[in-house]
C-alpha cells in the first residue's frame, strides 16, 4: 500500500526526517501495524517508535487510533500529544 | 457570510482591533468573551527564554474547523475567532485569541472554555522551549486532558 508518511515535533528531530513515501506489505493493515512495521527499521526507528512512547497519529489530518485501518494513498502523521495554546 | 474566522500566523494581533472587527454591524451581539494565551518566563521549574511553536498545515485548520463546530452544536453562537501565532515567540508575547460572541454570556463563557479546553488537546501545535539547560519539547499536561473530558 502507498502511503504518504509526516513526522512532527520531536519525532520529526528524531528520526530526522519530516516526511516520507514508501510502499508497505500487504500484512501492514492497522496505524499500529505501521508503526511497528517502521520500529523495525532499527535506530533511530526503534528508538523513536517505542511501543512505551506516547505517540498520536492522524489519518487524512484527523486523529485516529492504533487500531484504525490504512487506506491507500493516505497521509499518515506520527506525533507526540499536542501542546498548543 | 462568514461567520468562522480561523487563522494562523507568525505575526502578532491585536485584541481590540479583532473584537471591534468581529462584532462590527452586528447589533445582535450581547456578549463577547475572549481568551488571550500568553508566554509565561517559567514552566515546569525551568526558566523560558523563548520557544518556538511548530504545527501541522492542513491539519491544524481542520481540527479549529471541528472544534468550532462542536462548540456550535452546543451553544448558541453568532461569530467565532480563533488566532494562534507559530513560529519563534519570547515570554510575555501573545500565542493565542479566541472570541466568541452570542446573545447572552452564558453561552459565550462556555463556548470559549470548550474552544480553548479543546484546542489544547485536539490541535497539532507543538511548543519547544529555550531554557538555560537547553532546549526542550514541552510535554502534554494531564489537566489539559482532565479539562477537556469534564466536556464529554
Amino acid at each position: 500500500m502507498k502511503l504518504e508518511l509526516r513526522f512532527f515535533a520531536s519525532l520529526r528531530e528524531g528520526l530526522g526526517l519530516s516526511g516520507e513515501s514508501i510502499a508497505t506489505p500487504s500484512e501492514v493493515k492497522t496505524i499500529a501495524d505501521l508503526r511497528g512495521y517502521l520500529a523495525q527499521r532499527g535506530n533511530p526507528w526503534a528508538e523513536v517508535l517505542a511501543s512505551g512512547k506516547v505517540i498520536r497519529c492522524a489519518l487524512n489530518q484527523e486523529m485516529v487510533s492504533d487500531s484504525t485501518v490504512l487506506v491507500e494513498g493516505a497521509e499518515v502523521a506520527f506525533f507526540p500529544p499536542v501542546t498548543g495554546g | 457570510m462568514q461567520n468562522d474566522f480561523i487563522r494562523i500566523q507568525e505575526a502578532d494581533f491585536d485584541l481590540t482591533t479583532e473584537v471591534k472587527a468581529l462584532r462590527k454591524d452586528d447589533p445582535r451581539v450581547g456578549a463577547v468573551v475572549t481568551f488571550l494565551g500568553t508566554v509565561r518566563d517559567m514552566n515546569d521549574g525551568s526558566q523560558v527564554q523563548g520557544m518556538t511553536l511548530e504545527h501541522y498545515p492542513g491539519m491544524t485548520e481542520k481540527s479549529l474547523e471541528e472544534i468550532i463546530t462542536q462548540a456550535r452544536g452546543r451553544w448558541d453562537l453568532y461569530k467565532t475567532l480563533v488566532i494562534h501565532r507559530v513560529g519563534p515567540l519570547l515570554p510575555e508575547d501573545q500565542i493565542v485569541l479566541v472570541v466568541v460572541t452570542s446573545a447572552h454570556r452564558g453561552e459565550a463563557f462556555a463556548a470559549c472554555e470548550f474552544i480553548m479546553d479543546y484546542l489544547k488537546t485536539a490541535a497539532p501545535f507543538w511548543k519547544k522551549e529555550e531554557t538555560p539547560e537547553g532546549s526542550k519539547w514541552v510535554d502534554a499536561r494531564v489537566t489539559d486532558d482532565t479539562a477537556m473530558a469534564r466536556w464529554s
